[in-house]
């Protein structure tokens, strides 16, 4: 699916991302954690494409295909997702709009005819439902007034009609209280599968606790410092991430 | 170079002065000696009067344009007015500034309403003795050379009368068509609203392809504990000087609501004043788009002269190419009209290096016990939101063919009325690179 192989990614003359490898296989739930500052975020831009990061070294392989070399939209398009840390408000464009725009440039991209109207509102007002959200979200601008959670679990939900085959979480647990990741863990959840793979960037333990990874990777310094099953993360949780970064310095 | 100047005009319309003089009433005959006084006295603006500064008249020292004459025969293709003129709205039209029978649609407007010619308005005893009490006094002549010009030489315009305690099924709609170049359309509308009633109307200016300069000058007097929403939708021709004026008298309790669409013309100018009583509300809504070389230049003055007004304004404007588009607003609270709640923005999105954006919020304040505000930004596309539209597979140029879309559909939603908001939708769709803008979808 993914394939990471020696990233190294630079702010301006900043090294941010020093030699990242990382292989991700079909169905396959990656959590990548590290303290403020270990590049995390960084990771999840570069992947799905945003401007202002310059790559110094290595590759990222989607699919056989050069990552690093598409447009963020072809990205979207051949199905990467980033659901964002912060989803940005765009008012004056409605919700539905967005999703047939996007979801009709996915069907253009791999040959198909727009998707019909009654079949559109069909398959969106079942996944509002899946979600556990008002139908008038819908028809209000896209994130414009949302609270947290409300603009995270809009991102489930675009998430949950798009159907992409790789998707990036960046930090989706910050500002959700507990209800609030329930349902966005259980979206997320429901879109497991075995051809679908996920990337959880993520600082806290908690989310994980409701979206149980394969493998846990431990970000720091710019680098992977360390992999592991499910319980690096409890690990983690214990005795916190300093036991690491030393353990590092002292490497 | 300059070749006409306000003498050459006076010389131009003596003839259209004496014969207008002449069909004047005595009172109106006064009125008009004394706008034509001042203009004499001061001719159009001049770049050095502040209010002015920023508006380029150049155009009308280099053509002197000379008064529209009636046409014998209507010019006007009905099926191409209908783009404008709306079917489920009682509609008055102008060509050339003189009313036409044959275009407008006014059957069935109930028992004691009026909307009519101007002139024949002033013709029939019973509305002149009305239009007595009010032509006029919405404006100064000395407020600008446009107003005194307008005041001396219309030759006819619309008279709207709604009585008390009526509320209209349909809007009215006031349809300015220009077919001629090189003349000067001057057009006077007077509306009165009448205590407790609520009414919907439409200002709209549309032309062919001529050179002509627009000068429409409107009154509208708010009653008491009345409702008045007036669109204005100025489409002029792409050659075209538009200056219009929109003077408002708000009474006690009364409602105002003004959007405006600034959207055609080479050059237009469009101010909105208007003078709250106590306890009155108004709402002025302005979207002005300028492509090409467009001049498109907005003033407003919200005058609170009693305690516990408010007012609410939001102009928004986007401006491509070399177009240059300029916002005056200007919010005066006398000394008497404390607790009055004001707040005026004024955004501007620029798409191009050689467009500009000129924005000056001006707030008087005279009273100690107010909550006023005012913001204006001017600035380009939010580079996070087209990254997120990309990251949703949309494309760089659809998602700022969105953005921009959706900047100014925020103004277009406002219009309540369905007809009158997809009549101004195509327009806006028109004027922009609509690449991946889907109508059907909004």
């Amino acid at each position: 699916m993914l394939s990471i192989k020696n990233l190294h990614v630079s702010v301006g003359d900043k090294p941010i991302l020093k030699g990242i490898n990382l292989e991700i296989k079909p169905g396959e739930i990656h959590a990548i954690m590290g303290p403020n500052g270990s590049g995390k975020s960084t990771l999840s831009h570069i992947l799905s494409g945003k401007s202002g990061y310059t790559v110094t070294d290595g590759s990222a392989t989607y699919q056989g295909k050069d990552l690093l070399d598409m447009a963020p939209e072809i990205r979207a398009r051949e199905g990467v997702f980033l659901a964002f840390q912060y989803p940005v408000e765009i008012p004056g464009v409605s919700n539905v709009y967005l999703l047939k725009a996007a979801l009709n440039s996915i069907r253009k991209h791999h040959g198909q005819s727009e998707v019909d109207a009654m079949d559109f509102l069909t398959l969106v007002k079942g996944k509002v439902r899946l979600l556990d959200m008002d139908e008038k979200f819908l028809y209000r601008a896209v994130n414009e007034g949302f609270s947290g959670g409300e603009k995270k679990r809009n991102e489930i939900l675009q998430m949950a009609i798009l159907e992409p085959k790789l998707c990036i979480l960046d930090e989706t647990d910050s500002g959700l209280d507990i209800d609030a990741l329930k349902i966005v863990s259980e979206g997320v959840n429901s879109l497991r599968s075995p051809d679908r793979s996920f990337v959880m960037v993520t600082h806290y333990q908690r989310l994980l606790d409701y979206i149980k990874p394969d493998f846990v990777h431990v970000l720091a310094h710019g680098q992977i410092v360390k992999s592991g099953g499910p319980e690096l993360a409890l690990e983690l949780e214990e005795k916190g991430y300093s036991w690491l970064e030393d353990a590092e310095a002292s490497a | 170079m300059a070749v006409a100047n306000s003498s050459q005009y006076l010389e131009a319309y003596a003839d259209r002065f004496a014969d207008l003089s002449e069909k004047s009433d005595s009172w109106l005959k006064q009125q008009r000696t004394e706008a034509l006084a001042q203009f004499s006295a001061t001719g159009f603006p001049k770049a050095r009067d502040e209010e002015w500064r920023y508006t380029q008249l150049s155009a009308l020292d280099k053509t002197l344009f000379l008064p529209a004459q009636q046409s014998a025969s209507i010019a006007v293709d009905v099926e191409w007015l209908k783009n404008y003129q709306l079917a489920d709205a009682w509609s008055i039209v102008l060509v050339d500034g003189f009313f036409s029978a044959e275009l407008s649609v006014l059957d069935g407007l109930p028992a004691g309403f009026v909307v009519s010619s101007l002139t024949q308005a002033l013709a029939e005893p019973a509305s002149a003795a009305l239009l007595t009490d009010k032509l006029n006094q919405a404006v100064n002549f000395d407020e600008n050379g446009f107003v005194a010009f307008n005041s001396a030489y219309f030759a006819d315009g619309v008279w709207v009368y709604i009585p008390a305690k009526q509320v209209l099924a349909k809007p009215i709609q006031i349809v300015h068509v220009a077919t001629q170049s090189a003349v000067a359309i001057n057009t006077r509308t007077v509306i009165v609203v009448s205590e407790q009633s609520e009414v919907q109307l439409i200002e709209t200016f549309v032309g062919l392809e001529g050179a002509y300069v627009s000068v429409a000058v409107a009154e509208v007097f708010v009653g008491q504990n009345a409702d008045v929403t007036l669109y204005k939708v100025q489409v002029e021709s792409e050659k075209a000087l538009h200056f219009g004026g929109t003077y408002v008298k708000q009474a006690r309790d009364a409602r105002f609501r003004h959007d405006n669409f600034a959207l055609g013309g080479l050059l237009a100018r469009s101010d909105v004043h208007t003078d709250l009583d106590q306890a009155s509300e108004c709402e002025l809504n302005g979207l002005y788009l300028g492509v090409k070389r467009q001049h498109i230049d907005n003033h407003t003055c919200i005058n609170h002269l009693k305690p516990h007004g408010i007012s609410r304004e939001l102009y928004k404007g986007v401006l491509d190419d070399k177009a240059r588009g300029v916002f005056q607003g200007r919010v005066v609270v006398a000394e008497d009209a404390q607790k009055t709640d004001s707040q005026m923005n004024n955004r501007n999105l620029l798409l191009s290096n050689d467009a500009e954006a000129d924005t000056k919020p001006q707030l008087e304040i005279y009273a100690d016990d107010v909550k006023c505000g005012h913001g204006v930004t001017v600035g380009q596309l939010d580079e996070k939101s087209i990254f997120y539209l990309q990251s949703r597979c949309v494309d760089e140029e659809t998602a700022r063919n969105m953005l921009t879309f959706a900047f100014a559909n925020e103004m277009v939603d406002k219009v309540k009325i369905k007809s009158l908001h997809d009549v101004i939708l195509g327009q806006v769709l028109m004027r922009f690179p609509q690449e991946g803008i889907y109508k059907e979808w909004l």
